[in-house]
């Protein structure tokens, strides 16, 4: 029987919850990789590889990888540095899959490509050598690269963000890069200073489906749509509670369908509006947006919702799941319109991704 | 050398007592490495220097990557007070 798997990171290790097409049921295991950290944690759909990205106070920074569906787990960290007498890595964050390589951003800012499935790791330098990086200020979590979003055709592309950076792409397969930030706006910066080419805070980074090159970003000051691959940027934040908030998830067939979780201010508690919880979805590109909370809290509800905190998956009625900063997971198995409680009592959740794992049809 | 209980764990199989040769702090993580490869990197980072929360104690006097070792020193690698 086919399996779907729900992959947590959580700031005390990884959990996994094991349920089918169904989605009714939920299995809870874990945790695993020794209660580190982990940001992120991911798999290869092709092979069932998970990977997690984490560190530890202790031990430094590594990745975790399971290829049994999370019974065991091994770690390595090695080439994952910066030469000698640079500021060391101090933690893993984020993970993608690309053109058979596996990816991971770092803090202090920057990109390791592993090329034998995360046994080893070498820098991306490229991107620390762009002239910008002297100028790379640190955000509220420190300087960190927390998103990955290869181009699904063309293996040479990919997008980074960073934070308090802004987003970079590289069109050579992480030679050259370029800042990707112009329409974004950086209300901390005077007046006349806004929209500079770089140093806005990039929350959250989704390609739209169907290979077109329209992005989606959550940022720090308003949530924006890109029809260009990121040179250019459109608010689309009128509708919405909040211009703040962390993640953006694509639908994974309709390119105009997006699910948001905006937060109710920087400065106000980061946690949903009103105390009331709400995923935020448009079906139009942005132009318009409902809430969609049925089954979710609506009063007394202070939790946020981080930047890598919420997946869709794939099935045929795609499923949307997010996990909490007071350790809850909720899932909608219609699309958003409406919400089921999964696990409660976890962790704060740091990241919540999908795999679906095809049942064996008997030959 | 007596690694915590938490660094043996990383490394299943790694005996928390072993007897290892090795001149000084260096050499005895990369002793430890080449047995249990991975290990020198959760105990010293890139710059090179010993993991902030860890202590690494030679004859009970806290070491650094280049405190040598003697013939009978005893090695502990110890996890720091960390968190509150």
């Amino acid at each position: 029987m086919s399996k779907l798997l729900l992959l947590l990171g959580t700031k005390k290790g990884a959990f996994l919850l094991e349920g089918d097409e169904t989605r009714r049921d939920w299995a809870l295991r874990g945790p695993f990789c020794e209660t580190w950290p982990l940001n992120h944690v991911i798999a290869d759909p092709a092979t069932g590889t998970i990977w997690g990205a984490g560190g530890n106070e202790w031990f430094g920074p590594a990745v975790w990888k399971s290829t049994d569906l999370g019974r065991n787990w091994t770690h390595s960290s090695q080439g994952l540095a910066y030469p000698e007498g640079e500021e060391p890595v101090k933690t893993a964050w984020s993970l993608a899959v690309a053109d058979g390589a596996l990816y991971a951003g770092v803090q202090p800012a920057g990109l390791f490509r592993s090329t034998d499935g995360g046994e080893s790791w070498e820098h991306v330098q490229g991107l620390r050598d762009h002239p910008s990086r002297p100028d790379w200020q640190p955000g509220g979590a420190g300087l960190i690269l927390h998103g990955i979003l290869p181009h699904p055709d063309d293996s040479a592309q990919m997008w980074v963000s960073i934070s308090s950076v802004g987003v970079f792409h590289t069109a050579d397969g992480g030679r050259n890069w370029a800042p990707r930030n112009r329409g974004i706006r950086c209300d901390y910066n005077p007046e006349d200073q806004r929209y500079p080419e770089m140093g806005q805070c990039v929350h959250g980074l989704a390609m739209a489906a169907g290979g077109s090159h329209r992005l989606y970003q959550q940022n720090h000051c308003g949530m924006y749509r890109s029809e260009d691959g990121g040179r250019n940027w459109q608010s689309i934040e009128e509708g919405l509670p909040s211009s703040f908030g962390f993640p953006a998830v694509a639908h994974p067939r309709d390119p105009d369908t997006l699910y948001l979780l905006p937060l109710n201010g920087d400065s106000l508690g980061r946690y949903v509006p009103d105390a009331k919880a709400a995923v935020w979805r448009t079906r139009d590109g942005g132009r318009s947006w409902q809430a969609l909370r049925n089954g979710l809290p609506q009063e007394g509800c202070y939790f946020g919702v981080l930047r890598q905190a919420m997946a869709v998956d794939r099935l045929q009625q795609a499923g949307i799941y997010f996990g909490t900063s007071t350790g809850e997971l909720y899932g909608s198995a219609d699309e958003g319109e409406s919400w089921r409680c999964l696990a409660q009592h976890l962790p704060p959740i740091l990241s919540v991704e999908t795999l679906y794992v095809p049942g064996h049809v008997p030959g | 050398m007596i690694l915590a209980d938490a660094l043996a764990r990383l490394f299943p199989g790694a005996p928390r007592l072993q007897e290892i040769e090795a001149a000084d702090v260096a050499a005895l993580l990369d002793a430890l490495d080449a047995r249990w490869p991975g290990l020198r990197d959760r105990v010293a980072d890139s710059t090179p220097r010993i993991r902030r929360h860890l202590n690494v104690f030679v004859d009970s006097q806290k070491a650094c990557l280049e405190t040598p070792i003697a013939a009978d020193s005893e090695v502990l690698i110890l996890t720091a007070m960390s968190g509150g």
